[in-house]
């Protein structure tokens, strides 16, 4: 396997943690809690589209995108009591909300795994200059690029997202000044619902089959990778999560056979390296590791 | 007498433990095993009481330590050909090791602790968020290297006929001895340095405290004590597998803790018995119990939401998080007991 070939895996795999790394800092950056229960959007998108998979495929999306959305509204909702909570609170009250959806999603649908098969045109490859490109490896890079300037944007642009950066600069004095806490929050989680949707699309034509882990197996790396690249900015962490789909791509095509095993113990390695030399983040600007004692 | 009242809040915990094994050696011969189990969860969650409810540092890799622990007591105790028919490749040293049953749980706590202390070093400088990721990652690092390095354990295979001799004198003895551990910890010097800590880093390292030393300290005690909570449950079990001491037995030990409330032993003690008596009679009635017969997975779903409306509407957990006050729990009674007779 050629090197090129290595790069473009790993940056598929890249653009689509990034996809999910960017709505969990989303959620983070309003209201300082990191959600290990975002996953779990992405297991409800992927039943959506199992259980939609003979409608057309326009109805598919749809049914997709709403389901993911009123999941991250009853989520949101669920959540409110912490937003006075301390971080670790958070944490373990959002691995126990993860833990119990996917208990529901094996109490529904068993752990054997079902078909959500989709877009199955988008699996196939093709040749540039010796080159095997899958298409959706394309349309996981497109759209990630795409949906990243959007957010930007939106977030740079208009009035909700100059709110949501004040929300998260400090929510207290934002609150003062007239935000309305609860429609920033719940806008942040519309967002990430949108992106978590897209990322369930684009994981669904590559891995068609759903269990109810699905979605847990993705974002334990994106949020490891958000941590990592800096949970304070959206850039960082969206860099995070992309640098640990890549790394963890090549490093899966670099290592050699009988280590191949134990690619998971090098990536966690490397990540408990970071921590420890930059607490605050790689991507960001080397500040007070307040974190640290 | 000031000693003696400190004591009384060791009681509650002891006589709870006891009960239960009174209970459970009164029962029949099939659910005993519930209640034995039940007692080495107790084990288990009381050593992660240890440290993060002392330090308030949320810590999702402890099971590593079960882990190794369980792994250890398994290893010293099966014969040699019987571990080398699991795993061929087996280190010499540990393929010939072959010690007694009390020998099998020290050396678990031994391995644990030492396990701790290394990993403690670099990591207890984190707090947090990163310090909840980076025990994730211990326990994934350890689950992964048990699973894929034969010459340490048997892999990816079971660890078979371990001698089981997680009796109920042993586990109980063993819950006692883990909670009395717990108890002189938290009230000693080191204990309440840790807790001040917990309350206030800045205040707490402005007088001087080294945060640093203290967790590490914790970290170390309370990773030993969960080896030798892994060797009890390893004991019990008779085989072990990697998959058993991984995410899931992080998430019912967690949630165990955080029901009963995690800053407290009363609450790790009430909490780990409460949710094994849950998860037992649960998962007897999704098997079918007379005339409640439930759904396979109902059980995970009671537990998720158990642990998650706790966190949500009493994150204090059901104790709140304080210790039982014996005398006054009993002062009270006859006074109630007096109202709700009005002579």
């Amino acid at each position: 396997m050629s090197t090129l070939q290595t790069l473009v895996d790993a940056v598929a795999l890249g653009s689509l943690y990034a996809l999910v790394a960017m709505g969990i800092a989303l959620i983070f950056g309003v209201m300082r809690l990191v959600n290990f229960a975002h996953g779990e959007l992405l297991t409800a998108g992927a039943y959506a589209l199992f259980l939609t998979n003979d409608l057309p495929l326009a109805v598919s999306i749809v049914v997709l995108f709403a389901t993911v959305a009123a999941f991250a509204l009853a989520m949101e909702t669920a959540v409110r009591p912490l937003r006075t909570a301390s971080p670790a609170a958070m944490l373990v009250t959002t691995f126990a909300i993860s833990f119990l959806l996917q208990s529901v999603f094996l109490l529904v649908w068993g752990s054997q795994g079902d078909n959500a098969g989709i877009l199955p045109e988008l699996n196939r490859a093709v040749d540039v200059g010796g080159l095997r490109i899958r298409w959706v490896t394309i349309a996981s890079i497109g759209v990630g690029a795409l949906l990243l300037a959007g957010t930007a944007l939106l977030l740079n642009r208009t009035t909700i997202g100059l709110q949501m950066r004040a929300a998260a600069h400090d929510f207290q004095t934002a609150r003062l000044l007239g935000v309305r806490a609860n429609n920033v929050i719940r806008f942040a989680f519309l967002l990430a619902a949108v992106l978590a949707a897209t990322a369930t699309l684009m994981l669904v034509v590559q891995r068609p089959l759903v269990t109810p882990t699905f979605g847990f197996a993705v974002v334990i790396p994106a949020l490891v990778g958000v941590v990592v690249g800096g949970l304070d900015r959206l850039t960082s962490a969206t860099l995070g999560g992309f640098a640990i789909g890549f790394g963890t791509s090549v490093l899966g095509d670099v290592l050699p056979a009988d280590g191949r095993v134990f690619l998971p113990s090098v990536v966690f390695a490397l990540v408990i390296l970071v921590l420890l030399l930059r607490p605050s983040g790689l991507f960001t600007r080397a500040r007070a590791a307040a974190e640290r004692v | 007498m000031r000693r003696l009242a400190g004591l009384s809040e060791l009681a509650g915990p002891v006589l709870l433990l006891v009960l239960v094994a009174v209970l459970g050696s009164l029962a029949s011969r099939s659910i005993q095993v519930e209640f034995r189990s039940a007692l080495v969860s107790a084990t288990i969650v009381i050593a992660l009481y240890v440290f993060i409810g002392n330090s308030g540092v949320v810590s999702f890799g402890h099971v590593s330590f079960v882990a190794v622990g369980a792994f250890a007591a398994g290893l010293v105790t099966v014969p040699e050909a019987l571990k080398l028919s699991a795993s061929p490749e087996l280190y010499p040293f540990i393929a010939s090791a072959e010690v007694g049953n009390a020998a099998s749980l020290a050396i678990a706590a031994a391995v644990g602790g030492v396990y701790a202390f290394l990993v403690g070093v670099p990591l207890m400088r984190l707090s947090g968020l990163a310090a909840g990721i980076a025990t994730f990652a211990v326990l994934e690092i350890t689950h992964n290297v048990l699973r894929n390095w034969p010459k340490i354990g048997p892999g990816a295979k079971t660890l078979p006929l371990v001698p089981e001799t997680s009796s109920f004198l042993q586990v109980t003895l063993g819950a006692v001895a883990v909670a009395a551990i717990a108890f002189a910890y938290q009230r000693s010097r080191p204990g309440r340095l840790l807790r001040a800590a917990r309350e206030d880093p800045a205040a707490a390292q402005g007088s001087g405290v080294n945060i640093h030393r203290q967790r590490l300290l914790a970290f170390t005690l309370s990773g030993a004590l969960a080896g030798f909570g892994g060797g009890l449950l390893v004991h019990l079990l008779g085989s072990i597998t990697t998959e058993q001491v991984y995410i899931d037995l992080a998430f019912i030990t967690l949630a165990m803790l955080i029901v009963g409330g995690m800053s407290s032993l009363w609450g790790a003690v009430v909490g780990a018995l409460l949710v094994s008596g849950l998860n037992s009679f649960l998962a007897e009635a999704e098997r079918g119990l007379g005339s409640v017969d439930l759904p396979t997975g109902t059980r995970l779903v009671t537990l998720g939401f158990l642990m998650a409306a706790t966190l949500l509407f009493r994150p204090a957990g059901l104790t709140g998080g304080r210790e039982l006050q014996l005398r006054k729990a009993l002062a009270r009674f006859p006074e109630k007991w007096g109202k709700e007779r009005p002579a």
